[in-house]
């Protein structure tokens, strides 16, 4: 027994140090990913790069900036976001108020999960089929919309969540004044705004970066977002595509895009953290 | 004060009526929200219908009329010709998938027991935020980071070494492609990106694990590793086979990253170093050809629906193992 | 040398900034059945949880004075933490089973500390099973889930579990708090019957059992040691008025 006794008690340290290794493993990557993004980015940061859109011969070295991407980034992340909040909210309060305990709930919410799991590149597929068939082209539009299916899945169940921690007791309570169903989601509304709009910076993180999804249904231009139903740029497919160029200053702008996305989605994933802490305090858990 | 005065019949009555409707306004109100979350509800939970039917739909002429041996298995993908073999993509999905599998995995799982069980709260709270933030770095800017930092390595340090002092014995991890844009370049970017996802569910699924199960096994003398193992693999197993499915089907979906760094070339890979091709990177690479060849844009969604498949199925699995678990009473 | 005795020297734990036990000075005799019985509050548990050094799980906490098994301080550099919780096993008070099946719930111990060859293992687990009484119940689904068990039988495989090891010293938490009064009465006359083999030390808040059980009394309150003897003396003429009081709140 003494012999399995120190064996025992040596396997107690060595997987430890293990499993601390495979942790700062990652540490060690994510790391070098920030570097090697920051600091090429900034070699070719300037303010004409995130201020103005492509100049002619811009592909081959000449002037101008990716503000297109940005621009358009921007619009379909937002309008994305705002189509699936408009969604998702109704839906999560008949999940708590008029559907609570119903079967359909359930598979609502399986359906989602399923969603939620889905490569953004069948989105793609699906609304180009999708836009094909009513005569559209690539536009910012069908970008929205293929955005509005990625992100809809992580707003509703982040919501959903949210919904699921209020307590009981508080809307028992409420019903219990004679409220209307509808009244008591406005209850639910109020209760849960932090994580809702934590839910929606994430889901905005999310979207902004996407570039399957937005690669057959988006198009690209080198023109800013000009209508609804021109194509429109975006941050990921400038990287992609300026990657692909055998021109090292081009090469240096997708650095510099991927600088500027790899901000945003910091910016927004920090907001989202934030929120959840600082608004969270005055909510009843 | 009551709502009803008791002081005639007349009064009485519209009293009680009032008692059995809201009034007018609220009904409106209550009829307009309730049909809108209604109506909303309804229209999410047939999404995943509609977008499932329209794709087999559009596959249809492909999908329906080409044997699934052929359609799986075989290696000669010419739609111009008339030859939808999607075997060359699905062999690189499927390995691309499984060397990332294979280098996230344990890693992810040994980080999260690590996070779980032998950091205080202080610290962990600290490493939540950093794996979000891993977790939401956008597939092109992994890509990028690939083709910046890993492919260099590969094509100039990992691969020659492994085939000079391993090629011999492994023909897997032999070099014939200089490039170093390979399966093997892919993988590693795709474990990376797989990381964050399993560490994050499995942590958690850890945590849920009732102390009671620790201090029961700690009163029989066991080492803390002992007591690691029965909650880790034993309590919780069936949620950290459902983070791992998770991962799996992060890694098979992914497009972006992949194409950037697999190569594009659409042979049977040799060995782990060759260039290969994956179903997703197929979709992304050739839509630009659909409307020239009349099946191309049926055999693309094919390998859509192929996708969405294989995905569901691994998401239901993952659902299965989970429900499972909390039924057995291992975890909440 | 005589076996199972536990003697505690002046034993002080501190939770952070608050002291939850002050100089716990007792001896527990051997093969007697020892309960320590105070209001809620009082350090019943943390006095308990300090015997089989579990209490150290708990962050925060401070212990220094001795607890001494037989003459070994469980609390000097010498001793090795898993073995000691060998010699002094623990009863819980919600009965938990490990995610096994009946066989490996008892196994399990006696596995990881290697005390017996692989063949040995199966006539073990019988006797230990026989010992509290459950293996008529389930001879022929030994390799159930455990967590498919009633919870009084749940309760007894726990016990089984702690005597698989063949500690000196068996510890129960309020171990029958949270049974039906009848799977209650069978741990009781259970423990009855083993304190030939054990000595036993029990925490309890019910008076009932405690005078059903006790052979000897400890009597805590807010963390002090205020009486201690056999039960006998000090539940027929308790010395300290608290005492006298407490027992004359719960009984009259």
């Amino acid at each position: 027994m003494k012999r399995k006794l120190f064996v025992r008690a040596l396997l107690d340290k060595v997987w430890p140090a293990v499993m601390l290794l495979c942790l700062l493993g990652a540490g060690f990557v994510l790391s070098s990913i920030l570097i090697a993004i920051t600091s090429r980015g900034l070699r070719s940061l300037s303010w004409e790069m995130i201020s103005t859109p492509p100049q002619r011969a811009f592909y081959l070295g000449g002037a101008g900036g990716i503000l297109n991407a940005i621009a358009g980034s921007l619009c379909l992340a937002l309008g994305a976001t705002t189509i699936a909040s408009l969604v998702a909210i109704p839906v999560v309060l008949y999940m708590h108020t008029y559907g609570k305990g119903k079967r359909q709930t359930l598979l609502i919410r399986l359906a989602l999960d399923v969603m939620w799991g889905m490569p953004s590149i069948v989105y793609g597929a699906f609304v180009f089929t999708f836009i094909m068939a009513v005569g559209l082209r690539a536009s910012l539009l069908a970008g929205m919309l293929t955005l509005v299916l990625v992100s809809l899945p992580i707003l509703t169940r982040t919501f959903d969540e949210v919904a699921l921690m209020v307590p009981t007791d508080l809307s028992e309570s409420t019903l219990a004044l004679g409220t209307t169903r509808t009244e008591l989601a406005g209850m639910l509304l109020r209760q849960t705004v932090p994580g809702l709009l934590a839910g929606i910076f994430l889901a905005f993180a999310r979207s902004i970066g996407d570039g399957a999804s937005v690669l057959f249904t988006a198009g690209y231009t080198d023109s800013m977002p000009s209508s609804l139903l021109r194509p429109v740029a975006s941050l990921p497919l400038a990287i992609f595509f300026q990657l692909s160029t055998p021109f090292p200053e081009v090469q240096a702008r997708a650095h510099t895009a991927a600088l500027v996305l790899t901000a945003i989605i910091l910016l927004f994933g920090m907001l989202a953290y934030v929120v959840h802490a600082h608004l969270g305090r005055y909510i009843i858990r | 004060m009551l709502p009803v005065e008791i002081t005639g019949r007349g009064k009485r009555e519209s009293g009680l009526s009032r008692l059995r409707q809201p009034v007018p306004l609220r009904r409106w109100r209550e009829l307009v929200g309730s049909s809108l979350m209604r109506g909303f509800s309804l229209l999410v939970g047939v999404m995943l219908l509609v977008i499932s039917l329209t794709l087999i739909i559009r596959a249809w002429p492909v999908l329906g009329h080409i044997p699934f041996s052929e359609l799986l298995f075989s290696k000669s993908w010419n739609p111009s010709q008339g030859t939808f073999g999607l075997g060359v993509f699905v062999a690189g999905t499927l390995i691309v998938t499984l060397t990332a599998m294979v280098l996230a995995v344990p890693a992810a799982i040994l980080s999260a027991i690590y996070l779980a069980e032998y950091t205080s709260q202080r610290i962990r709270l600290l490493f939540k935020p950093v794996v979000d933030l891993l977790a939401g770095i956008p597939s092109v800017v992994y890509g990028l980071w690939g083709i910046l930092v890993v492919v260099p390595v590969v094509r100039e340090t990992v691969a020659p070494w492994l085939d000079q002092h391993v090629g011999e014995s492994i023909p897997l991890v032999r070099n014939f492609n200089p490039t170093g844009y390979g399966l093997f370049s892919s993988g590693f970017v795709l474990a990376m990106m797989i990381f964050p996802i399993i560490v994050s569910v499995s942590e958690e699924v850890l945590r849920s694990v009732p102390d009671e199960l620790r201090h029961a096994l700690y009163s029989v003398g066991a080492t803390k590793w002992e007591v690691t193992q029965v909650v880790a693999f034993r309590s919780a197993r069936g949620g950290l086979l459902a983070a791992i499915v998770l991962g799996l089907s992060r890694a098979i979906g992914e497009t972006l990253a992949v194409v950037m760094l697999v190569g594009n070339v659409p042979q049977v890979p040799r060995s782990l170093f060759d260039g290969g091709y994956t179903l997703s990177g197929l979709i992304a690479n050739t839509y630009g050809e659909l409307m020239s060849i009349p099946l191309y844009e049926s055999a693309l969604m094919t390998a859509a629906v192929l996708l969405f498949l294989i995905i569901l199925i691994a998401n239901i699995i993952a659902r299965v193992f989970l429900d499972r678990q909390i039924a057995r009473g291992g975890i909440r | 040398m005589i076996m199972n005795t536990l003697s505690i020297l002046d034993l002080n734990v501190w939770y952070g900034n608050l002291q939850a036990l002050k100089a716990i000075t007792a001896d527990i005799p051997p093969n007697k059945i020892t309960a320590i019985i105070g209001p809620s509050g009082c350090g019943k548990s943390t006095l308990l949880k300090s015997l089989n050094r579990l209490l150290e799980l708990v962050p925060d906490t401070r212990i220094a004075g001795q607890i001494k098994l037989n003459d070994f301080d469980i609390y000097s550099s010498a001793a090795s933490v898993t073995e000691v919780r060998t010699h002094i096993g623990l009863l819980p008070q919600k009965p938990f089973p490990l995610p096994m099946s009946i066989y490996d719930n008892v196994a399990y111990p006696i596995r990881i500390h290697a005390l017996l060859p692989r063949k040995g293992i199966p006539d073990k687990v019988e006797e230990t099973l026989l010992a509290v009484g459950l293996w008529d119940e389930v001879k022929d689904r030994l390799r159930a889930p455990a967590f498919g068990l009633s919870v009084g039988q749940q309760q007894r495989l726990c016990l089984a579990r702690a005597l698989a090891v063949e500690p000196q010293v068996l510890l129960c938490d309020e171990s029958t708090s949270a049974l039906d009064p009848m799977s209650a009465r069978t741990i009781e006359d259970l423990l009855i019957a083993l304190k030939e083999e054990y000595t036993i030390v029990t925490v309890t808040h019910n008076l009932g059992q405690a005078e059903r059980l006790a052979d000897h009394v400890l009597f805590l309150w807010l963390g002090e040691l205020l009486e201690q003897g056999p039960a006998v003396r000090v539940f027929q003429s308790p010395e300290h008025p608290l005492m006298a009081a407490y027992l004359a709140r719960e009984f009259g």
